[in-house]
């Protein structure tokens, strides 16, 4: 299945090499943000908004001015001085560094506390003054259109509603016959809820700007480095913070998930406040900050509709879309598409026609939304199709699992046309859900089903049978803020043949440090021991885009194998130099050149790259570096086979999953030890938003949950047991066939524990709930169709 | 008004003038400059900052730094022993039972301590024993794992495979 085509001494591809990075976390020697310690550091926090829409009458500083050791307090005013009160967001639109009039969400900035001391700068936030006046904020998406909503963004010229952006994709005109003709048709109504990425480590920045150099030093918490890099010099060149004068170090990150990509107030207030200053100025908000104020993810409203056939024949597939944005929309997704990739989702199946809407709207939310660990809007996407299958599934009353591999694409329809527009790269449905089967022992599950629900027990078994689409992306259609979405690498082997090489991604966990190496590794045959990977220095690191949507295999680690493939032709020439053939006479396997029909005359790569610094060919250049930027021809499409058994007690409605089961298809592994950790990892974070997480705002916009205390990310008591296996088809268009696996359970997972759930509750008519599904929402929904009432009755 | 106070942190005495209000773990991170030792959340919840005083795990974020005067504390820098890693360090590594690194600080103290009372814990006794301590990487079966390895280290057993096992 996986294979190994070096020794475990090189250990390429394929190995469960231990990783690289381990020894500091485990020593406690990694250098998070926070650990960043500069001579005169100043810190900052933040005076927030208790209100989701109000009017700022004044501010009084001067009490908080008062505090020994309060430096600053700074407000939009301030910032409009430099006209820095505003600032770009990814997408196009704009959002408020601080605000000079009005606030747009409970928690955002009002006002920004410079102090020599961190418990100083707090105590000032206490006594920073600030009057409102209160305005009645937009809260619920659908209401947000209506004739008598007030106008959100007045800042902008000639905005008349709350509108932001309408996308469609497909045949509309044929979906609509479909329909229309069609045997059966489904439909409900879904929401993807509000959630948060709720990275262990929060969001900020050691803003440091030198005076004398007009130099700006930040350290910060970024998944994307040189687009940071950038972006401050779009924002803040005027006034002298030019592109070379910028250096952005993203130091270990503490998970990322997509939230630490998007440029937050904070931020730019410290560049701002450090600037002003010339000193140091440290940011790092709370958790309950983080949680109340930084992007959220997926809020989708959905309507989605299956067309079928009696027998089982999907035709057609028709999604309308409400994206609740908040006040601006602050999503990470290439320039065009608002969606993101939401269009996948026609998903793993064979579909000849669909069509597809979205309209986004602005409320007094936080704006977003954020790639939470999924490629742009995938992970909304799935759970509408996944949910729609069992949906047309159970109404046809065909057993899921055989209605999927009645309407899989096959295995030789690669490449395949989607009707949105996708050409999916290759992909083996049926031999990942005959794995995922074979190890449920699915048939004897559903024997024991039966059983229980002659008892009236609840017990329900949920199929997701995803694809993704991730590795953003060719240069024809995606870029950020214009910024093509290729990736980097520099190789650079020194005389000893030990290596170091640079990338323009970050990882926040994934492991790069070793995945690299290995692949690396794997090309040029030095041992991915001697190969120190390093990332997140603009100063050093080759441009990227960064690490996020499951790119960083796809586009850097497809540049890294590119680069090292240049240094393995090179190091052919040199080959042939000192055995004095011809390079046509020479054959490769890890680690060195010999001579065909001659094997004992060979030079290790070790041996040619210290000839390409002492010996090397006149003519040829000298040394050993290499550097590719890759931009990848196509996507590439990750699939998966997920099922997961749950049992639900009938008493309490408590959800148990009992087996889970993910077979994903990622290509060519690289490490997996590491891709299982992914695996691993996603699956929990499938199981949060399925089960236990939301953002909940009430009427007023004020948020319920914003604290750790009720925001339920999982423990290792909620998280079940993972069962993780793959099949692998490779990418034809990857030069090392990988296809990326950090977000496939992230996005397989979610409909495969709703569609468990779903199915242990269909003997009640039951249709559909919205995730997190949790034991209050089972309660009612089977109070309100009558069963609970009989069944009281019966305790 | 500021405190005297003396503790020991990983066997080393420290004297320091301390704020009465400082929270032990500022007071690690930020006076004796030990960053090992994390801040995930402000209402106790996460578990990164978990510490050892007098060898029961605590939350650094939930005691004040004065609490902790004549205490002996260990933090994740005073485990690895002159002879090499302490096995929860060992276990971790070779498990893949981290990824971002920033609760394992936490986790690893915590599971110290479960293993002095509990050497041989079952897989739910490991679940619950963690269960203070928040992991978004890695999903938990490799954190178990890591701890069922390092209490095979501890109390001299054989050790577990780290291969990881897949579904076939």
């Amino acid at each position: 299945m996986i294979r190994c085509k070096t020794s475990k001494e090189i250990g390429g591809m394929g190995h469960s090499m231990k990783r690289k990075e381990d020894d500091r976390f485990v020593h406690g020697t990694g250098n998070y943000t926070d650990d960043v310690k500069l001579p005169g550091t100043l810190y900052m926090d933040i005076v927030r908004s208790p209100y989701a829409y109000a009017k700022i009458k004044n501010i009084d500083s001067s009490e908080a001015l008062k505090i020994p050791g309060v430096l600053a307090v700074i407000t939009g005013k301030d910032l409009e001085q430099y006209n820095l009160h505003w600032m770009p967001t990814l997408m196009s639109d704009t959002q408020m560094v601080l605000p000079v009039d009005t606030v747009m969400y409970q928690a955002q900035e009002v006002a920004a506390i410079i102090a020599t001391e961190k418990y100083i700068a707090r105590d000032a936030r206490e006594a920073v003054k600030v009057e409102y006046e209160l305005m009645k904020p937009v809260v619920d998406p659908f209401k947000a259109l209506d004739s008598d909503a007030p106008i959100l963004r007045s800042d902008k010229e000639d905005k008349k509603d709350n509108h932001i952006w309408h996308w469609e994709v497909g045949q509309k005109e044929e979906t609509e016959r479909i329909f229309q003709n069609a045997e059966v048709t489904v439909k409900e109504q879904m929401h993807i809820p509000r959630i948060h990425v709720a990275s262990i480590e929060t969001c900020g920045c050691v803003a440091s700007y030198d005076k004398v150099e007009n130099h700006l030093t930040m350290y910060m918490t970024t998944q994307a480095p040189h687009a940071i890099r950038t972006v401050i010099a779009l924002v803040a060149g005027h006034v002298g913070l030019t592109e070379e004068k910028v250096r952005v170090i993203s130091p270990d990150i503490g998970g990322g998930f997509g939230g630490k990509v998007p440029v937050y107030p904070g931020y730019v207030i410290a560049i701002a406040a450090s600037f002003l200053i010339g000193k140091p100025v440290k940011w790092i908000e709370d958790r309950s900050e983080n949680l109340q104020a930084d992007s959220f993810a997926r809020d989708y409203h959905i309507t989605a509709e299956l067309a079928g056939t009696k027998d089982g024949k999907i035709l057609a597939t028709r999604m309308k879309v409400l994206a609740d944005h908040g006040y601006t929309d602050a999503s990470a997704n290439p320039s065009k598409f608002p969606t993101g990739m939401f269009s996948i989702a026609t998903g793993s199946y064979d579909y000849s026609n669909a069509f597809m809407e979205a309209d986004a709207v602005y409320t007094n939310k936080p704006p977003g939304g954020v790639a939470y660990r999924c490629s742009f809007r995938v992970t909304e996407a799935v759970h509408a199709i996944e949910r729609m299958t069992d949906r047309y599934a159970h109404e046809i009353g065909k057993d899921p699992a055989a209605l999927r591999f009645q309407n899989f694409i096959k295995k030789d329809q690669f490449p395949y046309h989607s009707p949105t527009g996708w050409e999916y790269d290759s992909g083996d449905y049926e031999a990942g859900l005959k794995l995922a089967m074979k190890a449920v022992d699915y048939d004897n599950l559903r024997i024991e089903q039966a059983e229980k629900r002659k008892k009236g027990e609840l017990m329900g078994i949920g199929l997701s049978t995803f694809t993704e689409v991730v590795g953003a992306g060719p240069s024809k259609d995606f870029d950020i803020l214009g910024i093509k979405m290729f990736d980097s690498a520099e190789i650079r082997v020194h005389p000893t043949g030990k290596a170091i090489a640079r990338f323009g991604t970050k990882s926040q966990g994934q492991g790069h440090e070793t995945t690299y190496a290995q692949i690396i590794a794997e090309e040029l045959g030095i041992p991915a021991k001697d190969i120190q990977i390093e990332e997140g220095d603009t100063d050093t690191a080759p441009y990227g885009l960064g690490t996020y949507a499951s790119r960083s295999t796809p586009t850097a680690g497809a540049a890294a194998a590119v680069a090292a493939r240049k240094l393995r032709d090179k190091a052919k020439k040199i080959a042939a130099h000192l055995l004095e053939v011809s390079e046509d006479d020479l054959e490769w396997e890890p680690g060195k050149f010999s001579v065909k029909g001659a094997p004992e005359k060979a030079k290790t790569i070790q041996e040619i790259v210290f000839a390409s610094y002492t010996n090397h060919p006149q003519g040829m250049e000298a040394g050993f570096e290499a550097t590719h930027y890759y931009d990848p021809p196509n996507l590439t499409f990750p699939s998966g086979a997920y099922i997961c058994v749950v049992d639900i007690d009938s008493d309490t409605f408590e959800i148990k999953v009992r087996k889970f089961v993910a077979i994903d298809d990622a290509g060519h592994i690289i490490n997996p030890m590491i891709a299982q950790g992914q695996v691993h990892g996603g699956l929990t974070q499938g199981i949060a938003p399925a089960m236990y997480e939301e953002l909940i705002y009430d009427d007023d916009g004020n948020i319920l949950n914003g604290t750790l205390m009720d925001y339920l990310v999982p423990t290792a008591v909620e998280s079940p047991s993972w069962e993780t296996g793959h099949t692998v088809t490779p990418s034809p268009h990857h030069p090392i066939g990988a296809k990326g696996i950090g977000e496939s359970p992230t996005v397989g997972a979610p409909p495969a524990i709703a569609n468990a759930i779903i199915d242990a509750l269909k003997p009640y008519g039951i249709t559909h709930l919205d995730i997190p599904i949790t034991p209050y929402k089972i309660f009612k929904a089977l109070k309100e169709k009558g069963v609970l009432d009989k069944h009281i009755q019966e305790l | 008004m500021k405190k005297e106070i003396t503790l020991k942190i990983n066997g080393e005495e420290f004297t320091e003038q301390v704020e009465p209000r400082t929270l032990l773990v500022h007071f690690i991170r930020e006076n004796i400059g030990m960053t090992g030792t994390h801040i995930g959340c402000d209402t106790s919840s996460c578990g990164a900052c978990t510490i050892l005083i007098d060898g029961k795990s605590a939350k650094s974020c939930t005691l004040l730094a004065v609490q902790a005067a004549c205490k002996e504390i260990t933090t994740v820098e005073g485990i690895a022993t002159t002879e090499g890693v302490h096995p929860i360090q060992e276990g971790f590594k070779e498990n893949h039972g981290l990824h971002c690194g920033f609760c394992t600080p936490g986790m690893m103290l915590r599971a110290i301590e479960l293993l002095e009372k509990n050497p041989d814990p079952t897989e739910e006794e490991i679940r619950w024993g963690i269960s203070g301590n928040l992991c978004r990487c890695t999903g938990y079966n490799n954190i178990v794992k890591s701890i069922k390895y390092a209490g095979a280290k501890l109390r001299g057993d054989e050790l577990p495979s780290t291969e990881p096992e897949f579904v076939e």
